[in-house]
């Protein structure tokens, strides 16, 4: 463990900053090109993810413990979006026989 | 030190593959394995109990619900919806400019520093529970109420309608 830890030593800030943008906008471009409403929530997870990636290296880069005591928040945030999401998507999945995302188009003007 | 750069790639790589494969089962288990890439980017900083919640909670729990609602849903490569190649293109376009913006205002605001571990027991259990259970009691005990919420709606709205009432 150690040894790990020494080799973290001396990675930039930036490139945390970086990969969790990359991250991020690869769950946008999911959320935009899919239309399956479960994969549309994969991205919204993967999102999160990156979130909370850059929330703990900035915790670590300020040596502050608040950082990752949110990180623990959101992951709670996290599991009861998905639980309440995932029994919506059943819902309308009895309702309409498809979890194709148009297939909830009755609110579009 | 190339081992952050080596897993930064894994995770870039699997979560593209979560949004390009058409099959959503191997969706979730691409996901499965970049939030592992992600637990292993909290063993990196040495924010242990992350790490480990990551792993149960994450990997876990959150990725059995998406797999099993994925089974009782009987969903696969052939009922899985496409949009039009247009659609795709647009949306790739504006995710790239998302990131283009983001990018550029990190550079503009110049941080390189590199990361030291000033502290590092900071992301140990016992001096994250002494953080958790002292200044941040209240949003502990309220998440507690949030998560009893979600269980109580879930099982809500996942019944079968009685049609008598």
């Amino acid at each position: 463990m150690e040894t790990i830890v020494k080799d973290m030593q001396g990675i930039p800030l930036n490139h945390y900053l970086l990969l969790s943008s990359v991250i991020f906008s690869i769950g946008v471009i999911g959320v935009l090109t899919r239309r399956n409403v479960i994969i549309i929530m994969m991205s919204i997870e993967l999102m999160l993810n990156a979130v909370n990636l850059l929330l703990a290296a900035f915790s670590v880069y300020h040596g502050d413990a608040s950082g990752q005591v949110f990180v623990f928040f959101v992951m709670a945030l996290a599991a009861a979006e998905v639980a309440v999401g995932l029994a919506i998507i059943v819902m309308v999945y009895r309702n309409t026989r498809s979890i194709d995302i148009n297939s909830l188009n009755k609110l579009k003007w | 030190m190339s081992l952050f750069y080596f897993v930064a790639f894994l995770s870039i790589f699997f979560s593209l593959m979560v949004i390009i494969t058409k099959n959503p089962v191997h969706s979730v288990l691409y996901l499965v394995i970049t939030f592992f890439t992600f637990t292993v980017h909290y063993v990196l900083l040495n924010a242990q109990f992350l790490a480990v919640v990551n792993f149960i909670v994450y990997m876990g729990a959150i990725m059995v619900l998406f797999l099993f609602v994925l089974m009782l849903l009987n969903l696969n490569k052939e009922t899985e919806p496409m949009k039009s190649v247009l659609i795709k293109v647009i949306g790739a376009v504006a995710g790239m400019c998302l990131l283009v913006t983001v990018a550029g205002s990190i550079r503009a605001m110049e941080v390189s520093d590199p990361l030291i571990l000033k502290n590092p027991d900071i992301g140990l259990v016992s001096s994250l529970g002494k953080v958790l259970f002292n200044e941040f009691l209240l949003p502990f005990e309220i998440s507690s109420l949030l998560l009893l919420t979600a269980m109580v709606g879930a099982v809500l709205l996942a019944k079968k309608e009685q049609k008598s009432i």
